[in-house]
Parts: C-alpha cells; structure tokens; sequence
C-alpha cells in the first residue's frame, strides 16, 4: 500500500443519509474476481438510467463533480453489504476520502485498509463542508485534521493503527503475520472440548 | 488503565457474553497504538467475496494458515428455479460461472472443505452454518458477508468482514479488532400469533434506526427471546446488522443444545458433556454493565411491513406511511405521505433469504397458503435455505403445499435477496420480500421491496396486495 499523508482536493457532496453500498456499486456486479475496474460501476443506477446514458443531474456526472478526490457524504455512509467492492468502485473511479458524521463500522474498515481515507467529523464541520461544494479541501493524516473551506481546521476521528498503516504505507496483514508466535501459543493454550 | 477498561479485566466483575466471548479470544491485548488481535474459530468462505482474497495470499505466497477452520458453499450467484436446474445451469451468468470455479480451486488447493454446487449439504452460508452444528457456543465466527451476525443466536460472536479481512484470516485465523461497546436489547412480554421475530427486529430497527447499533454488539435478552426457537433468533441476529450493529448475540440455553446435539459437525459424545458446561458459563452475569440498553414490550406488537427504501423506514402492516417519510424514498417506492400500508398490490412475493428460509419460516408461510391459491397476476418465490431444508420441508409435504396453491419452488440459494443469480425483480414490481434489505436496487434496479415476515408475505401472496396476516390465522383455527 502506498503512504498517503495529505489529501488535497476539491469536495463533491453527496447530502444523503444511510447510502447504503447496494447503491455504491449494485450486487450484479459482484460477479467479478478481479479488484480493478469497479469505478465505471460506481453508482451504475443513480449515475445511468434504463438506457445505459448517464443521467446529467445526478452530482457524479456533473461537470464541477470532474476530478473530485474528496467526496462529503451523509450520515452513515456505507451501511448495508460488507462488500469490499464499494470503496474499490469508489477508489477506481478516483475517490480517494470520504469524509462524513458517521460511516458504517464494516465499511470503514474495507475503506481504510484500501488507503480510502475514511474520516467523521463534528456536525458544524459537516455543514460547512457540505454547504460550500467544490471547495478546496485538505485532510491531514499527521495531524488528524481537515482544513475547511475558510481557512478553519477540525480535528477527525480515525482509528490510530489504521491512521499508522496509511502513514508509513505498511500492510497490516505484515504485523498480523508477524504475531505468529502469539497466535500458536494461543492455539496451543485455548480452550477445547 | 481507565476504570471501565479495569473492570472488564477483573475476575469479580460481572461480565456480558460479548466479553467473556472476547476475552477467550483475545491473542494480543488492545493497546492505545494498536487493535486487538482476536481468534477466530470458524471461517465461513462463499464465491463472491474470496476470489481477490485467496489472489492476495497466492500473490504472496502465502498458505492458508487453518483449512480445518474454514468452511466453503456456494449461494450468492447459484442459480435457484427449477428451469434453471433441470437445464444444467445452462443459463448460468459465465462471470458467475467463472467466480464458482475459482471457489472450487481455490478450495481444492488449500484444503477447505467446499460444500459445492453438487453437495446434497450445500446452502445459504448462513443456513448452512448452524444446521451443520459449525456454528457452536462461545466461537468467535467471522464470513465475508454482512450477515455473519445470524450465528450470534447461538451465543456466539459472529460479524462479517470484507476482503481483505478474509485474507487477514485465512492467512493467520486472526484479525486487528478494536473492542466494540455493548447495547442490550430487552424484548419482554410475549409475541401474539401472527407477529414474529422478524417483525420485532423490524420494530427495534425502526425505534433505533440504521446506523443505531453502529460500533455496538447487541445482546437480545428477555422472555420474548427465551421463548423463541433457533430459527426465529436467528432471524433476529441476522438483522442486527440493518441496524448497524457489528454483530448480535442471544445466550446460549436449552433451545440451543436442543438444537445442535446431533448435528454432523456438533461434538458428540464426552465431548459434547464437556462442551455444554463451557456453553453454560458464557451467558451474562446478572448487573454486568452494557454501554446502552433498548427496551421493547412486545405484547402489544404487529406485524411490520417496511415502506421506504432502508429497514428502518417500517410501521406496522394497519398503519399508514408516516407524514414525515422522506421524499426520495416515497418516490422510489411509488408510495404517499399517509398511504395505508395494507392493500397495497404486489406483483411478486419472495419467501427466502438467509433471513427467513428455513423450516420454521417455510411452515409458517405454508400454514397460511394451505387449501388457498396465491392471487392471479402474483408471482410468488419460496426458495429454501439450503438442500437439507429442501429435503426436510419436503418431507412434511410444504412443497406441495406451495406448488399447489400456485408457489414456484426453487432450488437453495440468495435468490432474490441479492438478485445476482437469476432471480431478480422487474423496474417499478412490488416485492413483499422476507429478506433483509429493501434498499433501492437490492432486488433488481427499480424493483421496490417491501420487508416483512413469512406469515406477512403468504398473506399477502393470497390477497395479491400486503395483507395482515392474523386474519387468516383465526379463520383457520374457526375451520379446525
């Protein structure tokens, strides 16, 4: 995984709550064994209509949304499916954040471990954030912190191994693997019937 | 060491099922820097979600660590209706042709015992699980499927994971988990007839909302739970997950041991003495602390019927659409702000899903189609969760009692649930669905699902539009 330490783009929102990952990239998609070319999926039923042509409304499609690294999405992003295939759409399609009040535990987990930067901030940033769309944003793994659009910053949560294993773009599976003692002694040890 | 932290450590404190589960499993303690690393006792691998994962570990050069701890099916993209069969899955999706092949390989070289597209024992993941007796006591248990948290009802800690998590355990049986926090969930009072577990977690859903439970392990504790079979808990754990929690878990009791001893892959013998007495232990201490607790009465419960586009958007089946419900999800389902619920048409009804297809499921849905026909113009789906609740439901005669009242009945697998195998929903149709999410797309793009229990769902099949189900209980005790 490659080391990301600062996220600066401009912001595409997304206002609504609980999108779930059925609408991040629908199931019948799912029939891929490969992890790359999600992105032209990516929203397949809210970006396309019944003909295939991309509905013009639809933010993702709109010519500011060109280019947008950042997406602000609503609360509890994410929520549904544990299916990895949702931040790689997300990241195929050049999405590299996602910044929310609240993101789906099993989602934000697959986010991270991919490098999406998956980060909650506090309801009065959110509103900034969503209310100025297009804004320059940075998100700043050092120091947990997004800089909004006047200027401000605000402190976000991130789980502190995640935030580690993004930094020095180490693998977990490494440091897993590297507890190996540890998990035979427990497999020695635990309890059996 | 914060005092909450101490006390979870220490030996006189009470203590809830999650941390005496979690503490069993706890390879290398949480510290500030880094996650837990947890054990996990039972892999469960499907077709949809490995592919990349086995890749990653073969990339690496990595062997599984523990074949004997996973256990593979295939279910997502299997096709299910009889056609379908009869024509050697001709008509099979080639991607998905492609991914079960993998699931064979993949298996074959590294050891996991693969319950595949011929194995009289294959099924829905989390059908499979329990009826094979894999699903015990006190395991932790992880798939690469959101609703793990169906084997909570054993009184295990069960939660799906993505990928790369499955990667993580095949390649070290372990995962880096920060310790979740606790909510209770306290179902008390007594179900009426013709309301279900089913239509309580859909209640409780639509008390806490979708992301209520996030970062939570419920547990669901109280009389209502007590007299529930491991079917109708399972249905309740199962969607622990539509309300964001990471798993849900009932104590293990004699419903439990009831239900396992015997089972293929259960213990037997001294083993099982042994294992019972574990199982006891692991309920939770009276006055152990939760971080939250939710009660619900549920004497005076309905039957739930869902009428937006997430599982909290519910109210019950003699209600109406609130005046508050959102406008996206009002137009999406064609519904309005005030609509009654009840004589709303369907055109197709979908009993299944790892939710709500087994043998208690499928009863209940015979019960209130035997002697009636479904309504014309309805097409109506029963698809068990697995080959042996195939068998089994044969055996009492529910097929006939389905085919005959104009029911198709289908071959074991996701079906129209997650709609990638064939069975799927038209643009704009109304499915009364006994699955788990009525998001927008779930059963095919511009299909709107509509959640609800077996009973509801028959019921509804008979009347050609969502229907109570309890009148056509009494109707059937006034004729016995």
């Amino acid at each position: 995984m490659e080391a990301v330490k600062v996220i600066r783009s401009r912001t595409v929102v997304l206002p609504d709550v609980n999108v779930d990952t059925d609408q991040i990239i629908p199931a019948r998609f799912l029939t891929t064994t490969s992890r790359k070319g999600l992105g032209q999926h990516l929203f397949a039923d809210r970006r396309f209509d019944d003909g295939g042509q991309p509905r013009s409304e639809f933010i993702l499609n709109r010519p500011e949304a060109a280019g947008c690294q950042i997406l602000v999405a609503g609360h509890n992003f994410g929520c549904g499916s544990s299916r990895e295939h949702a931040p790689w759409a997300l990241l195929d399609f050049g999405i590299r954040a996602v910044i929310s009040t609240g993101i789906a535990d099993i989602f934000r987990t697959n986010a991270l471990r991919n490098g999406l930067i998956a980060v909650v901030v506090g309801e009065a940033a959110h509103r900034r954030l969503a209310g100025t769309p297009g804004a320059e944003v940075a998100i700043d793994l050092a120091s947990c912190t997004v800089t909004l659009p006047d200027g401000s910053e605000t402190a976000f949560d991130i789980e502190p191994f995640a935030r580690y294993c993004l930094l020095e773009g180490m693998d977990p599976l490494g440091y897993l693997m590297s507890k190996d003692a540890e998990i035979r002694h427990y497999e020695e040890t635990a309890w059996k019937p | 060491m914060s005092t909450a932290e101490k006390g979870k450590t220490d030996p006189d404190t009470p203590k809830t099922l999650f941390d005496r589960i979690w503490q069993q499993h706890v390879v290398v303690p949480e510290s500030p820097d880094t996650p837990a690393v947890l054990y996990i006792d039972l892999h469960l691998v499907h077709e949809v979600t490995s592919p990349q994962a086995f890749d990653l570990l073969r990339e690496r050069g990595i062997p599984v660590r523990r074949p004997d701890r996973c256990l593979a099916t295939v279910d997502h993209s299997i096709p299910t209706s009889p056609e379908s069969w009869r024509n050697q899955l001709a008509d099979m999706d080639v991607a998905a042709r492609n991914q079960i092949r993998k699931l064979d390989v993949n298996c074959g070289r590294s050891g996991i015992r693969l319950l595949g597209v011929k194995n009289s024992r294959r099924g829905i993941v989390h059908v499979i699980g329990p009826e094979l007796g894999a699903t015990q006591p006190g395991m932790t248990v992880v798939c690469g499927d959101s609703h793990t948290t169906t084997h909570g009802a054993f009184g295990a800690l069960a939660f799906g994971i993505g990928t790369t998590e499955v990667a993580h355990v095949l390649a070290t049986q372990c995962l880096l988990q920060r310790r979740p926090r606790t909510l209770a969930v306290d179902l008390s009072g007594a179900l009426a007839e013709g309301v279900t577990s089913k239509d309580a977690v859909l209640a409780l859903i639509g008390r806490i909302g979708v992301g209520g439970g996030t970062g939570h392990v419920i547990e669901f504790r109280g009389e209502a739970v007590r007299a529930m079979s491991m079917d109708a808990r399972m249905t309740l754990c199962n969607m622990a997950i539509e309300a964001g929690a990471r798993a849900g878990m009932v104590a293990p009791d004699d419903v439990t041991f009831e239900y396992l001893a015997g089972r293929p892959m259960a213990p037997a013998g001294e083993a099982w003495e042994k294992s019972v007495r574990h199982w006891r232990s692991l309920a939770s201490d009276p006055g152990a602390k939760f971080d939250g607790t939710v009660g619900i009465d549920v004497s005076d419960l309905e039957p739930q019927v869902t009428w937006g586009t997430d599982p909290g958007m519910v109210a019950p089946v003699t209600g109406r659409v609130p005046e508050s419900a959102a406008s996206r999800a009002l137009e999406y389902m064609g519904f309005s702000a005030g609509e009654a619920l009840a004589g709303r048409p369907v055109q197709l009804v979908f009993v299944g899903s790892c939710t709500n297809s087994r043998l208690t499921d499928l009863r209940q849905a015979a019960s209130v189609l035997r002697g009636r026909r479904v309504a014309r113009g309805v097409r109506m789906l029963v698809v068990p969760g697995s080959q042996e609740t195939k068998r089994r439901a044969e055996a009492e005669g529910l097929d006939r009692v389905f085919t005959e009242a104009g029911a198709e009945w289908h071959e074991s697998g996701c079906s129209l649930c997650i709609a990638m195998n064939g069975d799927r929903a038209a643009p704009g149709q109304t499915v009364l669905s006994t699955s788990n999410r009525n998001f927008e797309g779930r059963q095919g793009t511009g299909a709107r699902t509509l959640l609800a229990s077996p009973l509801t769902a028959a019921a509804s099949a008979v009347a050609g539009a969502v229907a109570d189900p309890r009148p056509f209980l009494d109707e059937r005790r006034r004729i016995a």
